[in-house]
């Protein structure tokens, strides 16, 4: 039995400690916005975020995890309220397939959070661990800038759920 | 004339006598500028030629700010004396060494002096490039006056008292610059010459993996025993090699030709670009540097030969249990480690089998923590393996916990010492030359356009 805190909450996880995180947010905790991709860490499409860092799930075991906070794109909005990052990725129609898109917005997202403001090559250095096949590569840049900006105002408009709890 | 008088005037004299003989030693003339050459004086054979020298010198790797345009300089090189900034040997009049004729271009790379005829620190590795040949000097010289022009003014070095002087360059060589070209040994083949010609000249293998002095120059009786660069180990490249298994000629030629070999793994770190650089010369050449570079890391004694024997027996059977010992390193290295290094797959598709590598391997843990903390990035335009960092899921103690485990699972070798503090270290400088560094970056991503002048 383990501790694992995720989006706000704890929960007692009935696992072994060399567990993946990525198995215990899709199988136990039923979240799925990080997915299954390479399984090595080469592909990006499991990124969470971990105490303000953008870290690849799948090669990242519960033992690394004691007393750290998780967040996962169900962390940020919801549906109807969706964080900063989520409405810019659809208002950009970033997402082709989308397979890759929840990883994509948590390493954005970890990346505003330290660095408001980031140039095009920060934002693309940053990402550049995250793959997709689909290419829609200019519309996820353009979203990430979209998203800086939106965050800059989000003190002013009502879904204020941009930072990671 | 009194005796105190007398004791003045011979200090006076030995001043002056010993201030004309620094002079004499330290003075050089400035050689006339020229007009740019025009690139297209040069012959496309000759300029070809001199391409692959340069990647085998590994020019661009120091003559290049990561993310700059190439061969522009101002890449920080720390020194224990200081910080060098690298120099601009583009062909920009202002600048570069636009300016410079073929004959002050050889003086340079034989001595160590520029145009103006200022001593140049021996960062630059003129206590190498001194055997390089005339023609070799010449294919140099038609490469890097062919090359873009980048207006980019030098960066002033940081060194203290009284190192920023460049007369105490000249002091310096009078010890440790031993003129001359290389000399074949006639015993040897011609292949051998040719390698021990590029390893001890142009390639200055020894820059990195010998280790220096006092004064920064390299041990004449250490020769290859291992050195630093950019804090990674530089390993020991003779007999004093800890890779598990002994390296031959065959498998010094597949590593520096494709970049990793699936008994000894992948070269990273610094070595990445050399290897990356060896990928794109005349195939002879590499294997002449395989052959000399076997010489010098020896025959291996039986009882090597059986060790290198027995980790590749190892890494081919099945895994054995891990120890519970370490429970904490052990659960990190099953989740986050065996999927790609049990994998089966040989390098670069498949982690090495850790059995195997010299980095565990290694009485200098640097290099693990290194990789753990940084991961191995893709080389632009290269069958290049790749490594997820773990700086951001792992902290220090969880870091420390790996390195024992893996030290302790994959090795006979006595546990390191002092892990704490080389991780911390280690999280510390990577992240200023991440700063610094963004992998490899003038290999041309085409390969087709390698071989073009």
């Amino acid at each position: 039995m383990m501790t694992l805190k995720v989006n706000g909450q704890t929960y007692q996880i009935d696992a072994e400690a060399d567990t993946p995180l990525l198995y215990v947010l899709r199988d136990d905790l039923k979240l799925n916005a990080a997915k299954f991709g390479c399984g090595l860490g080469q592909c990006g499409s499991c990124t969470v975020i971990i105490d303000g860092k953008a870290v690849l799930s799948c090669v990242t075991p519960l033992v690394l995890l004691e007393g750290k906070q998780v967040t996962t794109l169900e962390g940020l909005g919801t549906m109807s309220e969706p964080a900063p990052i989520q409405r810019a990725f659809m208002e950009e129609q970033a997402a082709q397939c989308g397979y890759c898109i929840a990883g994509m917005m948590m390493r954005a997202q970890a990346l505003l959070q330290k660095n408001s403001k980031p140039t095009d090559d920060e934002i693309r250095t940053e990402l550049q661990p995250n793959l997709c096949r689909c290419g829609t590569h200019m519309r996820i840049l353009r979203a990430v800038r979209r998203a800086a900006r939106l965050m800059d105002t989000a003190e002013l408009s009502p879904s204020n759920q941009g930072s990671a709890r | 004339m009194t005796k105190s008088g007398l004791i003045g005037g011979i200090f006076v004299a030995l001043c002056v006598g010993g201030a004309a003989a620094a002079f004499a030693i330290a003075w050089r003339p400035a050689i006339a500028a020229v007009d740019p050459p025009r690139p297209q004086s040069f012959d496309a054979s000759l300029v070809k030629r001199g391409r692959e020298l340069a990647a085998i010198g590994n020019c661009g790797d120091c003559h290049t700010l990561r993310g700059g345009k190439s061969f522009a300089g101002g890449l920080p090189v720390p020194t224990p004396f200081g910080t060098i900034f690298s120099s601009n040997i583009t062909p920009d009049p202002e600048t570069g060494i636009g300016r410079w004729s073929e004959t002050a271009f050889r003086r340079a790379m034989r001595s160590g002096v520029d145009r103006d005829g200022r001593h140049l620190y021996p960062t630059f590795p003129y206590d190498h490039f001194t055997n390089v040949s005339d023609e070799d000097d010449a294919a140099l010289y038609a490469f890097m006056m062919t090359r873009e022009p980048v207006r980019a003014p030098a960066r002033e070095n940081q060194l203290s008292f009284p190192l920023d002087h460049r007369v105490f360059v000249a002091g310096w060589k009078l010890l440790f610059l031993h003129r001359g070209s290389y000399r074949p040994d006639s015993a040897k083949s011609a292949e051998w010459n040719r390698g021990a010609y590029l390893v001890e000249g142009l390639a200055h293998c020894g820059a990195c993996h010998t280790p220096r002095n006092a004064l920064g120059a390299e041990r004449v009786s250490a020769s290859f025993a291992g050195g630093d660069v950019d804090n990674w180990q530089a390993y020991p490249i003779n007999a004093q090699s800890p890779s598990p298994v002994p390296w031959d000629a065959d498998a010094l030629f597949t590593y520096l030709r494709e970049g990793s070999h699936p008994d000894h793994g992948t070269a990273r770190g610094p070595m990445t670009q050399v290897v990356s650089n060896l990928s794109q010369v005349s195939s002879s050449d590499v294997h002449a540097i395989a052959t000399y570079m076997a010489d010098v890391f020896g025959a291996p004694t039986p009882d090597r030969r059986r060790q290198g024997e027995a980790a590749l027996a190892q890494a081919k059977s099945a895994p054995a249990a891990p120890l519970q010992a370490n429970a904490a390193g052990a659960s990190i290295y099953a989740a986050a480690c065996a999927t790609c290094h049990e994998s089966g797959r040989p390098p670069p598709y498949g982690g090495i089998n850790l059995g195997l590598s010299t980095a565990v391997a290694s009485p200098d843990p640097r290099n693990l923590a290194n990789i753990v903390l940084s991961g191995v990035r893709p080389v632009e335009g290269e069958r290049s393996p790749i490594m997820p960092g773990f700086a951001a899921s792992m902290n220090d103690a969880q870091i420390v916990a790996l390195l024992n485990f893996l030290r302790a699972r994959f090795s006979n070798q006595a546990p390191w010492a002092g892990v704490e503090k080389i991780v911390e270290d280690a999280r510390r400088t990577q992240t200023a030359l991440l700063q610094t560094s963004a992998g490899p970056r003038d290999a041309p991503a085409d390969a087709s356009q390698r071989n073009k002048p």
